[in-house]
């Protein structure tokens, strides 16, 4: 399936991938390749139910309990930038 | 130590033929001289000799496990509590986990001494090392040559001789195939049966931890400490764990292995199709019986993985927003820049790519055509295992269809690269064990020979290759080193 660069302006832009201009091309090409590989699946389109994973376990169930200890330092210490126990970001709101 | 395995090693420091800080010397001295094959992103020599130090104490006690005092690296995309952790990417660079992966947890627990992290593809996503921001590894038997990925750095590891094991990951072949590329021994388990807690996320629905090592023995003995139960990942498993140790001593005798006529398509290469015959011709000789089967879906795994594998990427992608750890861009002009611009400087092209088809699979209006279908596809392909598992034990056929390729051979076609994991993607669609086992070379490269198992049969998959590696020696193999 050929991929026009519109199509990836906006796959980049649901990713929030930053793609330059001349990349388009390339990625254009590169994401037809690609999904020409998926176009195989047509013929698969049985009436069979899709697997979303391997074992039909149900998911478990933990207790509703608190388990986690209080571990804000450690992780603040992560970010790129924080301050007084908050994650700092550009301003959002003009 | 290069060619003593972890029982020999086991004993040899119970009778204090060795020692713990020894062993991790030695490992320390072949990582730096084999410095060459980039193996390595972090080596920790400081906390690895407190942990042998530890080990020692333990023995000189008479406590200790199997693994007590034994060295061994860790892939870097399982989180080590005070240690770098970068999954390869630039994204991850400077990331310091403030804790330990179940998988490291257990293993440490056991007294085994971690000396580094090795080199991987990016976020696990490739099949040539060659997607790392540290450089490609290089095949310790060919330098010019991949030695395979994602974990192509604890196989180079291990086949080099530096670490008797290393743990490794496998979302689509990532253990199977560097293993069969350099000439040793991969596992990966039944998905489930090894937490994926601290272990980076790349295909939650198929990742799976696991280990390369030269013996199946030797991947036994860790896989008995990587098992279990792990309440943090709600999709580990809970049941019991076999004795997969005791178990290696039963014999292949009536043990039906499956030959499935479409792992011997026109694409594999004659030489890695010879020897696999030949080792299948030894299964027999050993008592096997060679049932021929058929896998009527296997064409369409490639293309149902290179559909789920990337949706999930670009899902579990997504938390890297710049704002919580990993690389944020210099000066950013909007949260919107700060996102885009931090993801797009941070991520290599084939991560990139990845969550690009992935998001075009899970968007509005094509999510039927590819997501669904790919699903659709993925219960065709398990199914074929579930009805060739009526008449066999055991599946058997190459690992890949050839042997290392150059560097650079495949870089410029992700499909030509993609490719490489035909026989090794559907084993994860359908979440079952398999291992790859050396089983000779081809124009002076190894070969792999691929056993899958029903789910949680590790152990008859363990013994089936522990049988074929006592009768053989290609597991024993050594490349030369460099002069």
């Amino acid at each position: 399936m050929p991929i026009d660069h519109a199509t990836v302006r906006h796959m980049a832009r649901l990713a929030r991938l930053a793609v330059a201009e001349e990349e388009l091309p390339r990625l254009a090409a590169e994401l037809g390749r690609v999904l020409q590989l998926a176009d195989q699946l047509a013929a698969a389109a049985a009436d069979v139910e899709p697997m979303a994973h391997p074992h039909e376990q149900t998911l478990a169930w933990r207790a509703d309990a608190v388990t986690e200890t209080d571990r804000a330092d450690a992780l603040l210490a992560l970010a790129p930038d924080a301050r007084g126990g908050l994650y700092l970001v550009p301003k959002v709101i003009e | 130590m290069a060619n003593r395995g972890i029982a020999q090693l086991a004993q040899d420091l119970r009778a204090q033929r060795t020692s713990a800080a020894a062993l991790l010397d030695a490992a320390l001295e072949r990582a730096s001289a084999r410095a060459d094959l980039n193996a390595f992103i972090t080596v920790d020599g400081g906390r690895a000799h407190l942990a042998a130090d530890r080990a020692d104490a333990l023995l000189r006690q008479g406590g200790g496990a199997a693994l007590t005092g034994i060295p061994f690296a860790h892939k870097d995309i399982f989180c080590t509590n005070g240690i770098r952790t970068t999954c390869a990417s630039r994204m991850l660079a400077d990331f310091v986990p403030p804790y330990d992966a179940a998988v490291a947890e257990r293993l440490a627990a056991t007294g085994a001494v971690a000396l580094g992290k090795t080199n991987m593809d990016e976020f696990a996503m490739g099949s040539s090392n060659e997607n790392s921001a540290f450089g490609p590894v290089r095949n310790p038997w060919d330098a010019a040559r991949v030695p395979g990925g994602s974990s192509g750095g604890s196989a180079a590891a291990v086949a080099a001789g530096i670490v008797p094991f290393a743990t490794g990951t496998d979302t689509g072949g990532s253990i199977r195939q560097p293993a069969a590329f350099c000439g040793i021994t991969g596992l990966k388990p039944t998905y489930g049966r090894v937490s994926r807690w601290g272990m980076i996320a790349f295909a939650s629905s198929l990742d799976c931890g696991g280990v390369l090592a030269r013996r199946a023995e030797d991947c036994a003995h860790v896989l008995a400490a990587m098992a279990g139960h792990d309440a943090r990942d709600a999709t580990s498993v809970d049941r019991p764990v076999d004795d997969y140790v005791a178990a290696l001593s039963t014999s292949l005798k009536g043990i039906r292995v499956g030959v499935a006529r479409e792992y011997f398509g026109a694409g594999v290469d004659g030489g890695v199709g010879a020897a696999v015959q030949a080792a299948l011709a030894q299964l027999e000789r050993l008592g096997a019986c060679l049932v021929d089967i058929s896998l009527p879906n296997a064409a369409l795994a490639i293309s149902a993985y290179y559909v789920i594998a990337p949706a999930e990427a670009s899902s579990n992608l997504a938390r890297y927003d710049g704002v919580r750890y990993g690389h944020r861009c210099a000066e950013p002009k909007s949260l919107e820049d700060l996102y885009t611009r931090s993801r797009a400087e941070a991520f290599g092209a084939e991560v990139r790519r990845r969550i690009l088809v992935g998001t075009y699979a899970l968007s509005a209006g094509y999510y039927d055509a590819y997501y669904l279908r790919a699903q659709r596809a993925r219960r065709l392909i398990a199914n074929d295992f579930v009805d060739a598992f009526k008449q066999v034990d055991l599946i058997a056929g190459p690992t890949t269809p050839t042997t290392a390729f150059r560097l650079g051979e495949k870089t410029g076609d992700p499909l030509a690269m993609y490719a490489a994991d035909v026989n090794t993607v559907a084993v994860n669609l359908a979440g079952l064990p398999a291992i790859s086992l050396p089983a000779g070379f081809s124009a002076g490269l190894p070969v792999g020979l691929q056993v899958i198992a029903p789910a949680f049969a590790e152990a008859r998959l363990l013994a089936a290759a522990h049988q074929f590696q006592v009768a053989t020696d290609w597991h024993l193999r050594e490349p030369q080193s460099p002069r």
